[in-house]
């Protein structure tokens, strides 16, 4: 059993990787990539968000919205799954709002250090998609879990090596045109290819 | 009416959103493998952009301002919700194909950037048509990399053989890199080198100026 958990979370951090693989998250990704600092910080933030918010959805989904899964209060025949991403965005939302202010008043010196990460994060797709693709893949609550520290921590490696790539390009000398924006999504075009030497691992 | 078309046509070139202000790159990455999926996204793009600036627009007196990104959020939620049911009803293998990027337009930065940052000051019928300028911005990227992606990666446009390929007797291989991930950000980033060589001043300052060799310059 211990071992399905694993590969679970080797799947989702490697061989899924939100960031590389399924382009989740870019904006951020691209935006916020330019000092390795800051991009551990959004980084961990990702991890701790993502880590609540997929199995709390799945508690939602599986309770309230998917078809049937009202039979609990006697209404059996209502399917509620329309709903799902209205709630999922508002389960985000306040999560984030809620995780801003537990960490204000008890882990002042991780609240100042995130910054204004926390709030952006809600509308980080990264953490919408890592919701809707536990939804598509019917994981259950355990599942969910595992899935929401491996993708986070996926997408916190990805982009603090990308940070890493390019506070040291920053000083190489590129084609006009090319500066900015257009090397960095060639960078990450090479570290997704990079990624993709792990798409044979099964354990 | 002038002032109409420069905020429709704006976007498309000289303030691209993915070009130039890296707003909603996900899904543009993630859907161009096929030229009939990207067009189906790039129509629900222009859609829910153009209707939630509008709604935006419409009630933009009465938001508060401390709340107005959750009444943003939900307008737009409650429009990618219809446009997902309709998709599901009218074109189900479509919508398969599109998985989670259909309601991850939810967080595509457009959507959400238009509608703060020109929905919020500006009239409803000018918001409509900044929605459907930066919608068509956005669509012309897609197309174009979707383009590049089918034609070199499957020999196809549309899903209509355009090039024979090796397995049907004829003597194209396609290349299964324009298939995989890492593709669609090479064909971005050379798209953006394309766009910048062309209108010059969107390029970017140095980070950090080169010196000259100063004992070649000394001579």
């Amino acid at each position: 059993m211990a071992e399905y958990y694993l590969s679970l979370f080797i799947r989702a951090v490697f061989i899924e990787n939100l960031a590389l693989v399924f382009f989740l998250g870019m904006c951020t990704f691209l935006a916020v990539s330019k000092k390795v600092e800051t991009a551990f910080g959004l980084g961990c933030a990702v991890i701790v968000v993502q880590t609540i918010t997929i199995p709390v959805n799945n508690l939602i989904y599986q309770y309230l919205l998917a078809d049937g899964a009202l039979a609990w209060a006697g209404l059996g025949e209502v399917d509620l799954s329309f709903l799902t991403f209205l709630s999922y965005i508002g389960v985000i939302a306040a999560m984030v709002q809620i995780l801003e202010m537990f960490l204000d008043k008890y882990v002042p010196a991780l609240y100042n250090s995130l910054g204004v990460f926390l709030p952006l994060i809600t509308v980080n797709c990264a953490i919408l998609g890592g919701s809707l693709f536990m939804e598509n893949r019917a994981y259950n609550l355990p599942e969910s879990m595992v899935y929401g520290i491996g993708s986070g921590l996926g997408w916190a490696i990805a982009i603090v090596v990308l940070a890493g790539i390019r506070e040291k390009m920053k000083y190489s000398d590129v084609p006009d045109g090319l500066r900015g924006l257009g090397i960095t999504f060639v960078t990450v075009g090479l570290m997704s290819l990079g990624f993709m030497s792990f798409g044979g691992i099964s354990l | 009416m002038s002032q109409l078309k420069e905020t429709l046509l704006n976007p498309i070139f000289n303030n691209n959103p993915i070009g130039l202000q890296i707003l909603g790159i996900c899904s543009a990455l993630a859907v161009t493998t096929k030229m009939s999926v990207a067009l189906v996204m790039c129509i629900a793009l222009t859609t829910v952009c153009a209707f939630s600036n509008l709604f935006v627009s419409l009630i933009r007196n009465r938001i508060p301002s401390s709340i107005r990104i959750i009444v943003q959020m939900t307008i737009i939620a409650s429009l990618v919700i219809v446009v997902d049911q309709v998709l599901g009803a009218v074109a189900y293998d479509m919508s398969k194909q599109l998985t989670v990027f259909v309601g991850l337009i939810i967080t595509n930065c457009i959507v959400m950037g238009r509608a703060e940052a020109f929905a919020m000051a500006n009239p409803p019928g000018a918001s409509f048509v900044d929605g459907i300028g930066n919608g068509l911005g956005y669509s012309v990227v897609l197309m174009v990399v979707a383009t590049i992606r089918e034609l070199i990666g499957s020999g196809s446009l549309f899903g209509i053989g355009i090039l024979p390929l090796v397995t049907e007797g004829g003597w194209y291989t396609p290349m299964g890199l324009m298939l995989l991930p890492p593709s669609a950000f090479f064909i971005i980033g050379l798209l953006i080198w394309a766009l910048r060589a062309w209108k010059a001043e969107q390029v970017e300052e140095p980070d950090y100026e080169i010196s000259s060799h100063s004992a070649l310059s000394r001579g």
